[in-house]
């Protein structure tokens, strides 16, 4: 009996995207530009490149062996010497809490990356980043990525957050032209308070809704109103491609 | 291995039931995803059974809950290193369907199909005795539908994103077919207790 044609709607994901095994990072910077997150740049040796929206998975070990991992995206484009990594603290957040908190400047971390093939832009077809919060991250990645390869003009961007404040990237993101939706304060440009509206991403994506792949980021509750208002404003379901964040 | 001065953790009493690199979500329950949430309408949603098997089938909501229902008491482990514990599944056993369409014999490979286009693939024997179900009840309630519902596959013995939301066909085959994550840099079997994250594991 022949096999039935599989046909799946989600667009293939196409070449396998690189991974790399366990490395010992250093910590080379760490800023807190907000109480509740950390910026850290990791110098990580023998680094395989990574594609923009790809995230690491940073290990913990306490002294008796007992070890915490957890994922984060990453901010920085490949052609960045170090590898960067916004953490927002979570409320007890066993691995966030101790890099917000704890960790400095020569510090070691087991690190391994560049993980996930899905949630990656190659920079070669049109791409609308929507963000809420932190998961504008992994969005920053794919802006710098999008300037340092010269593509500024396949990629556009709509961030939300509730106030300045909350925006990870709040000034790279207003200077590159991003659409910025805070929530409870009128924003740059003269946006006034409100949460992201198809108002805001309408004109990103001109007269052709269809011809653009969709990365949403953000909270479940944002990820699931932000796909909602994208499949409004004529985004096929299928070209939209969404990472959930959060605890997890 | 890198030990982090000053990490003490936050490990919750020691459990034997928790596999290496995972730690228990106490009563949360991500949500992960990488598409969009569909809506399903139970009535017009089918499942199907094809590939190498004597007699391909499709049922409709109403004939799959006409089986008889059996369930799970346990753990479910995310590869993002969540376990949740104490859980209640139910659902009809995949045993049931495999045993309604007769595999074939050189069927050894399964590739499950939501109806987003998601994709998992899982050897057959990874899906037959009692390890495999299609879930609809959880903890007492209709299964929500940013867990998969109102129907997923559910395989807890394996990394929970071999459970296909909104499953919709099972394909039996006589090679494997790596599925969405398993193209994307997951590990193509996914167990637990061997720590099968990624590519390689």
């Amino acid at each position: 009996m022949a096999v039935p044609p599989l046909a799946p709607t989600l667009p293939a994901p196409g070449l396998l995207a690189p991974s790399g095994g366990w490395r010992t990072a250093t910590v080379a910077e760490v800023a807190r530009p907000h109480p509740r997150a950390v910026r850290l740049r990791l110098d990580v040796p023998d680094r395989v490149d990574h594609l923009p929206g790809q995230h690491y998975v940073v290990r913990l070990t306490a002294p008796d062996g007992y070890t915490a991992s957890r994922s984060y995206s990453l901010a920085s484009d490949a052609s960045d010497p170090l590898v960067e990594l916004w953490v927002e603290r979570l409320d007890d957040g066993e691995v966030s809490s101790y890099l917000a908190d704890e960790v400095a400047v020569g510090d070691r971390l087991d690190v391994r990356g560049p993980l996930g093939g899905w949630f990656v832009w190659r920079g070669t077809a049109p791409a609308l980043g929507v963000g809420g919060g932190s998961g504008v991250v992994p969005l920053v990645a794919m802006l710098r990525h999008a300037r340092a390869t010269g593509v500024e003009d396949l990629f556009r961007l709509a961030a939300a957050a509730r106030g300045w404040a909350d925006l990870p990237y709040a000034d790279e993101l207003r200077d590159a032209g991003a659409v910025l939706a805070l929530s409870r304060e009128d924003g740059p440009g003269g946006r006034a308070r409100g949460r992201l509206a198809a108002a805001d991403v309408a004109p990103l994506l001109g007269a052709h809704p269809e011809g653009w792949t969709a990365y949403v980021c953000g909270s479940a509750g944002f990820a699931e109103s932000a796909s909602a208002l994208l499949l409004g404003v004529g985004v096929p379901a299928g070209d939209v491609r969404v990472e959930r964040f959060g605890p997890s | 291995m890198t030990v982090s001065h000053g990490f003490g953790g936050r490990r919750r009493a020691p459990r034997s039931d928790l596999p290496p690199g995972q730690y228990d979500t106490g009563s949360d329950w991500p949500v992960l995803t990488a598409e969009v949430t569909p809506h399903l309408d139970p009535q017009r949603w089918t499942m199907s059974v094809d590939g190498l098997v004597e007699t391909p089938t499709t049922w409709s909501w109403d004939e799959l809950h006409a089986l008889p229902e059996t369930g799970y008491e346990g753990p479910i482990h995310c590869v993002t290193t969540w376990s949740k514990f104490g859980m209640s599944w139910s659902g009809v056993s995949v045993d049931l369907l495999l045993d309604a369409v007769g595999a074939q014999e050189r069927a050894a490979y399964v590739l499950a199909t939501s109806t987003t286009g998601y994709t998992t693939n899982l050897p057959l024997e990874h899906l037959r005795g009692g390890k495999a179900w299609l879930a609809w009840t959880v903890d007492g309630q209709p299964l929500p539908r940013d867990h998969g519902g109102p129907v997923r596959l559910f395989v807890p013995h394996l990394y929970f994103w071999k459970s296909a939301k909104w499953v919709t066909r099972l394909t039996l085959l006589d090679h494997d077919v790596p599925g969405f994550w398993e193209q994307n840099g997951y590990h193509d079997l996914g167990d637990p207790w061997r720590e099968q994250r990624y590519t390689g594991d």
